[in-house]
């Protein structure tokens, strides 16, 4: 939403304020300006003229000398130009030396503007400059009496004619003023007409609001004879109204209204249209003119579309329509899309001699989603999607006849049509000043309060102690709304700044955040940065990661409006995005890399969706670089560990995961439920992610170890007695893992050992082919008393029996 | 007897003094009060004294030997402090060269800003909860006073999984939530996942994250509210930082303001960075709307309450000057590693 100032001034008289000024009083009481516009900001020293006399430059064919006259004493200054539109006698925009203008032929616009110095011209001195109407900072779509290639002949508009010689051009061409760009809430539907701004700006600024007074319009003409409607969708249109205006002169509206509508960047074109689209802006209600002999049997129907009927909208295009679609149509077709655009049948054209003019309350909901089925976003629909205050139809109507009479566009028919079945009545809300205080934290007075609400043009009945709303302001409801409106005359900036006093609570985080937190601390001490990736993915990221056609990781959830393919199902694993982030670094030559992210997964219960997924929150680890697969698993057993997850943890390397290496990966099962897995990418997936060196990558599923009982730390203390470390070296067939070893040591080693610790890994030349020796120190002890080598002995001795029935033999 | 004392202890002490270095001060030890040594053999030939002298000669023994022993220590705490510094002489570092750093991980930005803002408010009193990012139409919207076909729906470009089930728009579904539990006073901040059709760019991303503030009890007022979040610019931010509350408007809450706090970067003097205007839009608040305390069974003539939505990406960016919210997501460690 746009309004210049001087638009606003028009209806609240002594407003005078910096553009500043205005910008920050408008925000802080609730309308919010974004930005502003100056038109002036580079026009300086720029005056009405007069070509006295036009000499040929003696040296150059393309350049002409003028004698420029400056004042009405008759002063004369000489301008050098190349300008070929200029003629003795015409009156033109003059930059004097030492002024500025907004853009320079040559260069065409700057920040700051261009200066004008007094210089030569092939040799002839010249001391300012003619303008054309770019040079201004405008163009001839704003100004359409202007040249476009040349100077701006003032003297050929008749309004501009008269101008004294000597007088401030921009003042005459209405650039002294300034456009504002506002942020309008969409509960403030007032406020998309300058009459709901210019209202707001009155209360702001403490003054008077002077809307229009719109006179009586018409001949004594009825317009029941020239036209009937019928509203067949009273669901969609609430309100129709409709008034006839015949001999129809169309023309250039005058430059007061040409400049209002181009100080908002609105195109001047012709009467007709202008005064639409000026109401349009003043009221926030859309109005369309058809062309009355175009109407056939003089009736409109209002009803809604049939299916798959086609209608040609003005702008030429051919829709498709379906039956939730409200078309306006005379009695045999249809002549315009309600709301959105009217029909190429039905428009206003030059030869327009009676047309029909229609100011509508339709449906916003309906409007808005019919553009958006049709593809289609016009300022009109723009305009009622917001959901139109009824009663307004009927003065923007009033007041478009009323411009139409001022401005001789026409001779508009008396009487009006008026469907409005169910009238629109005002709300009241009751009021409570202690209550309003109590929510604010204010202790204002009901004075105080009835002001505020008075200038907004509330209705306040003090003895019932009751507001009347009237029905443009459909955002105020309740009481709390009103708390609002005090709020933002007394000044949010003016309310107290307290803290709660009442109830003490209890600040924390979940246990979940508070794992979350644990975990991150451990695998960063590991070296890993935290990473984030969307929760979106592509579907073909399944094919990318080598999976199966029956993986489960494939059932994923689909967004029926994504943002394109690759963002169209909620991931099942997050190691699509780990790889990606992976490829990523590695593209870019990072060395080392190693990323961690705490990424929800959603994991569908059923397909299609009938309840919500199972968000599950899994750590996801990868790396390449420094590291391997022990890295990988030492990282995890930390997280296990520093969890105070003591239980049984086991690595099944049966895990199934076709995208990583078949020989490299794992299931970390916990008591016995598979909560993790981890292993090296599969060579296949580095290549379809692109990355060039072997990668690893664990998941851990957090959302499960959250549920599982933490065993709580207790002091262990401190060893008072030695202990005894023994040696072996065993060598075993490959295919016996550590894992089976180690089980030997703690079953059969029992409570005496303490520790033990692989401390060497050997295959080659002093081993049988296929076989492999393990080197294992361990360490026994006991809490109560000094071992003997007796009892060392013979644990050892068992442990090196079982080993043996394993097939691991004592290397020799 | 005494002579040959005297003598032992002038050769002694010759020997000492002449003792170039603390390795030579060992054999000097034992040469003289070692089992073979000169001193022990004077103690050896006591037989030879009378013995009434013996005590006396003892005596004599016993004090040359300690006269010896006390030579010898401080010539070897003499040689040591000499050493000492010696050692200390010869090692200098330099102390330039660059240290040793054990590559440990970095959170992410929103994590370390996130967790920056949790602190605040749990000193505060708040619980810190979560709520489902895939959530129900009513929860998102409904609940919120944002009825079907309201415009405001239209505004946040939501995805929708189905009719009824779509990815949330704003963590104001966690109020719904945590409202619906019955359990008052509430006091809580909802940090999440949020999700909106907006096309990737320097400054929007579909996915991004919130932090939603909910308070609900007796008494609360507008007032609480603007105290409450000038406290938390002012802890996040830095002491004398200034917040501005302009009115603004959400379905959900009722007066609704928007709060700018003055330009971290200039201090409000107005740069490039916050646009001229000495003022950076932070978050969205206000008292919570009567209907949705009404929708989630709380009677609003009992309670009051205030809400806000704070952007975690927008306030991360700000902080840390970070001019592509792309490099958020895209996990470059010689991005990741600077925080």
């Amino acid at each position: 939403m746009d309004t210049s100032l001087s638009w606003i001034k028009a209806y609240v008289p002594g407003l005078e304020c910096t553009a500043q000024e205005y910008t920050d009083a408008m925000t802080l009481s609730g309308t919010k300006v974004e930005g502003y516009t100056e038109f002036d900001k580079n026009l300086e020293k720029i005056i009405v003229g007069k070509i006295n006399k036009i000499e040929k430059h003696p040296d150059a064919d393309k350049l002409i000398i003028c004698q420029v006259q400056i004042d009405e004493e008759g002063k004369e200054i000489q301008i050098v130009t190349g300008a070929p539109n200029v003629k003795e006698g015409d009156k033109v925009p003059v930059v004097l030396e030492g002024g500025r203008v907004a853009s320079s032929h040559k260069d065409g616009e700057n920040e700051n503007g261009f200066k004008i110095k007094k210089g030569k011209l092939r040799g002839v001195e010249s001391f300012g400059m003619m303008c054309s109407i770019d040079e201004l900072g405008s163009n001839t779509d704003m100004y359409p009496d202007a040249a476009k290639d040349g100077i701006y002949i003032l003297s050929d508009n008749p309004e501009y004619e008269k101008a004294p010689i000597g007088s401030d051009a921009i003042e005459l061409l209405g650039l002294h003023d300034v456009s504002f760009e506002y942020e309008v809430t969409s509960n403030r539907v007032d406020c998309f007409g300058v009459l709901g701004i210019a209202r707001e700006a009155a209360a702001t600024f403490g003054k008077k609001f002077v809307p229009p007074v719109i006179t009586e319009t018409g001949n004594d003409e009825d317009v029941n004879d020239y036209v009937s409607v019928e509203v067949q969708a009273p669901d969609l249109c609430t309100r129709y109204v409709a008034r006839v205006v015949k001999n129809i002169k169309l023309a250039p509206s005058p430059e007061w209204l040409k400049r209002r509508l181009a100080s908002v960047g609105i195109r001047p074109i012709n009467n007709l249209v202008d005064i639409t689209n000026f109401v349009m802006e003043e009221y926030s209600q859309p109005m369309h003119a058809y062309d009355l002999d175009m109407i056939e049997e003089q009736r409109i129907v209002v009803r809604k579309a049939e299916n798959g009927e086609k209608f040609v909208t003005l702008d030429g295009q051919e829709r498709e329509l379906d039956d939730t679609m409200l078309m306006i149509c005379d009695g045999k077709k249809a002549v315009g899309l309600a709301g959105i655009m009217g029909g190429e049948n039905s428009m206003i054209t030059d030869n327009v001699q009676t047309m029909l003019f229609e100011a509508a309350t339709f449906d916003g909901t309906n409007i808005r989603l019919s553009g958006k089925k049709l593809g289609m976003r016009t300022d009109a629909q723009a305009k009622f999607e917001k959901g139109l205050d009824a009663n307004t139809a009927i003065e923007a109507m009033n007041r478009a006849c009323q411009l139409v009479e001022e401005l001789g566009a026409g001779e508009v028919v008396g009487g009006v049509i008026d469907y409005y079945p169910v009238k629109k009545e005002p709300l009241t809300i009751a009021y409570d000043a202690d209550k309003i205080n109590a929510l604010l934290g204010t202790d204002l007075s009901e004075d105080d309060m009835v002001n505020y609400f008075e200038t907004i043009d509330l209705m306040v009945d003090r003895q019932k102690k009751i507001v009347t709303i009237p029905t443009w302001r459909q955002d105020l409801e309740r009481m709390a709304d009103l708390a609002e409106e005090v709020a933002r005359f007394y000044g949010y900036d003016k309310i107290p700044m307290t803290l709660p006093e009442s109830s003490a609570t209890m600040g924390g985080l979940s246990d979940k955040l508070l794992l979350e937190g644990k975990v991150r601390n451990v695998v960063e001490a590991y070296g890993f940065c935290e990473g984030m990736t969307y929760s979106f993915e592509s579907p073909k990221v399944y094919d990318k990661l080598n999976l199966t056609a029956d993986d489960v990781l494939r059932k994923s959830i689909v967004i029926s409006n994504p943002l394109g393919e690759d963002y169209s199902v909620m991931r099942t694993s997050a190691l699509g995005g780990m790889f990606t982030s992976l490829a990523t670094n590695y593209n870019r030559r990072n060395k080392d890399v190693r990323l961690y992210e705490l990424a929800n997964v959603y994991l569908p219960k059923a397909l299609p969706l009938t309840e919500l997924p199972d968000e599950r929150v899994q750590l996801t680890l990868g790396m390449y670089g420094q590291g391997d697969f022990y890295d990988m698993k030492g990282v995890v057993e930390e997280v296990f560990a520093r969890l105070s997850l003591t239980g049984n943890i086991e690595y099944n390397p049966v895990a199934g995961k076709s995208f990583l290496h078949p020989g490299r990966q794992a299931n970390v099962v916990y008591e016995g439920k598979a909560v993790a897995y981890l292993g090296e990418v599969h060579p296949v997936v580095l290549k379809n992610f692109g990355i060039g060196e072997r990668a690893y990558v664990a998941v851990v599923d957090l959302a499960e170890l959250i549920t599982m009982p933490k065993e709580s730390v207790k002091y262990a203390g401190i060893p008072k007695f030695p202990a005894m470390v023994r040696d072996i070296s065993l060598v075993m067939k490959k295919e016996i893992l550590a894992g089976q070893i180690e089980a030997v040591i703690r079953k059969k080693g029992g409570a005496l050992v303490e520790s033990y610790e692989l401390f060497d890994i050997y295959e080659g030349s002093q081993i049988m082919e296929g076989y492999k020796s393990l080197a294992y120190k361990i360490t026994f002890r006991a809490s109560d008393r000094t071992l003997t080598d007796e009892e060392v002995g013979s644990t050892m001795d068992k442990i090196i029996q079982t080993l043996e029935e394993l097939g691991a033999s004592l290397r020799k | 007897m005494k002579d040959k004392l005297a003598k032992i202890m002038e050769n002694a002490m010759t020997q000492i003094e002449e003792s170039g270095q603390l390795d030579k001060l060992n054999d000097i030890r034992v040469s003289f009060l070692g089992k073979k040594g000169e001193l022990t053999s004077v103690l050896k030939s006591m037989k030879d004294v009378a013995p009434e002298d013996r005590p006396k000669v003892g005596q004599l023994v016993n004090e040359a030997r300690s006269k010896i022993e006390g030579m010898l220590e401080e010539k070897k705490a003499f040689f040591e402090e000499k050493l000492l510094e010696e050692r200390l002489k010869s090692e200098t570092l330099d102390v330039t060269l660059p240290g040793k750093k054990l590559a440990g991980g970095h959170r992410h930005p929103n994590t370390i800003t996130l967790e920056e803002v949790e602190n605040i408010f749990v000193g505060m009193g708040y619980q810190v909860v979560e709520g489902p990012e895939v959530e129900f139409d009513y929860y998102n919207f409904e609940a919120l006073n944002i009825p079907a076909n309201h415009p405001a729906k239209d505004e946040q470009d939501t995805f929708y999984i189905t009719k009824d089930i779509l990815l949330r728009s704003q963590t104001s579904s966690v109020q719904v939530h945590e409202m619906e539990k019955g359990k008052l006073p509430i006091r809580m901040i909802a940090p999440g996942r949020v999700f909106r059709s907006d096309e990737v760019d320097a400054t929007h991303s579909p996915t991004f994250h919130q932090i939603e503030g909910l308070v609900i009890d007796k008494n609360i007022t507008f007032a609480d509210l603007k105290g409450t979040l000038q406290e938390f610019a002012i802890r996040l931010f830095g002491e004398g930082t200034k917040v501005k509350f302009r009115p603004h408007h959400f379905q959900f809450t009722e007066p609704s303001a928007e709060m700018d706090v003055s330009c971290f970067k200039c201090g409000g003097k107005g740069c490039r960075f916050c646009k001229g205007s000495g003022w950076v839009e932070i978050l969205g608040c206000g008292m919570v709307h009567p209907h949705v305390l009404e929708m989630s069974g709380i009677n609003p003539e009992e309670y009051t309450g205030f809400a806000f939505g704070v952007g975690l990406e927008r306030i991360a960016l700000f902080k840390y000057e970070i001019d592509d919210m792309r490099l958020l997501y895209e996990n470059d460690t010689r991005f990741l590693r600077q925080f």
